[in-house]
């Protein structure tokens, strides 16, 4: 059987928050006193070249649970479901290209066969003037995985400091958090590597 | 105005379907594409899953947005029925996926701040629909027909009139934000977001059709779009493993 094309990609456009930041769909923090795992915060901005702060950005997170199981039903080939964890959460940046999330630090998931990715949080990014969105990943540059992980290793190395959070130890977030800084920069000097996903 | 594809821009994926990231003539992509190229990744279990169905409390009233603006009033404009498929590029509909949708009221104007043009606002429209496909993926939204709108790209510049549409499907590969236009609107060759897309085919893709078997006699025009998402080939759904374990409703936070 021949295949259907699929369907193009658009710009969200500057007016997306009517559609997508509304209800329960504006969603920074994924986590509560009831989720397993370590809380932690994140922060940072989008940002293009010249500093200038993306004001009109969306950001999408996925990520495993603190056990590395997705709620996904090819997700949970390892650890457990937890029902105070739904591993995805939505906002949109604000005046000065800020965002935070905040979420619990999540499990390692599966490679290949035995073989485990480092925890990492997969980032979906929209905005006006991106005709298609843009995908990477976060990993922590204090987990002792982070420097083997195999798809992170398939960055240039050069461009893989742009994918890692680092711990703000001067900052702690509400309930004692853990901050981590992440700032996306969609072109330019320190252009975040994006994935062709 | 020059409307050319850069075809030594950074695309992702199918290079005739989707838009290079830098497309002149739409001017906000020169500060926003990025300048290096994608990185390829192999797919892991981070990619062949995503989001489901349970990320949201759809509501029925949700996906009709002549009435939802919480006012008790209804929208001014003409009465239209979007209602289509979802399927993945083997032709399989794709159910239980949440579609999001967000346009213009009738006489163009969006329900937003940054959205200054002087059309007329409806007290009675904020333009936000959202709906699960059902079984055999379908969806279906009662709407009117948004205006087209004037923006700043160039010189006299109007998009035509389109509905944007946010769409997940089973993965990260079948995520999709995209927008659907209307037949016969002498405005789709002179804007530069529909022409980004590379080939006649796949802009033709993005118009919806008028369908008089969807038209309902008294009430409203009817108009059929179907949506393709990639990713289907990639995903182990045919895994037996897999089969048994559903995705679950858990507190959103
Ligand atoms: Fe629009």
């Amino acid at each position: 059987m021949s295949k259907l094309p699929l369907t193009s990609s658009s710009t969200v456009g500057p007016f997306f928050s009517i559609g997508l930041l509304t209800k329960d769909m504006m969603r920074p923090a994924l986590a509560g006193p009831e989720t397993e795992g370590e809380p932690i915060r994140i922060e940072g901005r989008v940002l293009v070249g010249a500093g200038e702060p993306v004001v009109d950005a969306l950001l999408e997170i996925w990520q495993a649970n603190a056990s590395g199981c997705y709620n996904h039903p090819a997700g949970q080939t390892t650890g457990t479901l937890d029902p105070n964890f739904s591993g995805f959460g939505r906002t949109g940046t604000a005046k000065d290209g800020s965002f935070w999330f905040e979420t619990i630090k999540p499990g390692p998931v599966p490679f290949e066969g035995e073989t485990l990715q480092a925890p990492h949080i997969n980032l979906t990014i929209f905005s006006r003037g991106l005709l298609n969105h843009l995908a990477t990943r976060l990993y922590f540059e204090d987990e002792a995985a982070t420097a083997s992980d195999p798809v992170l290793q398939k960055v240039p190395a050069e461009r893989r400091s742009t994918l890692l959070a680092r711990q703000d130890t001067g900052a702690t977030g509400s309930g004692g958090k853990t901050v981590y800084r992440f700032n996306i920069i969609m072109q330019g000097e320190g252009e975040t590597a994006f994935f062709n996903l | 105005m020059d409307i050319a594809t850069n075809f030594e821009a950074i695309v992702r994926g199918d290079k005739e379907i989707f838009p290079p990231y830098l497309y002149e003539a739409y001017q906000s992509t020169r500060l926003r594409a990025p300048r290096q190229p994608l990185v390829e990744i192999p797919l892991t279990i981070s990619e062949l899953t995503g989001p489901g169905p349970y990320i949201s409390r759809v509501a029925p009233e949700d996906a009709d947005l002549t009435r939802n603006s919480g006012t008790g009033g209804e929208a001014i404009g003409q009465r239209i029925i979007v209602t289509g498929r979802v399927l993945d590029e083997n032709g399989r509909p794709i159910p239980n996926t949440l579609l999001e949708v967000w346009q213009a009221n009738a006489s163009g104007r969006y329900f937003h701040e940054r959205d200054q043009w002087p059309g007329p606002l409806d007290p009675n429209f904020i333009g936000m629909g959202r709906c699960l496909t059902n079984e055999q993926g379908e969806y279906r939204f009662l709407t009117v027909r948004p205006g087209a709108y004037p923006w700043k790209n160039h010189t006299n510049a109007w998009r035509p009139a389109h509905i944007h549409f946010s769409v997940f499907g089973p993965n990260m590969l079948s995520r999709l934000v995209t927008q659907m236009y209307f037949t016969d609107d002498p405005l789709h060759n002179l804007d530069p977001i529909m022409s980004s897309v590379p080939a006649g085919k796949a802009r033709e893709h993005l118009i919806a059709a008028y369908d008089h078997n969807v038209t309902e006699e008294e009430w409203a025009l009817g108009y059929r779009w179907d949506i393709v998402l990639g990713g289907a080939g990639a995903t182990p759904f045919e895994n037996e493993a897999a089969k048994t374990k559903e995705a679950k409703e858990v507190k959103s936070r």
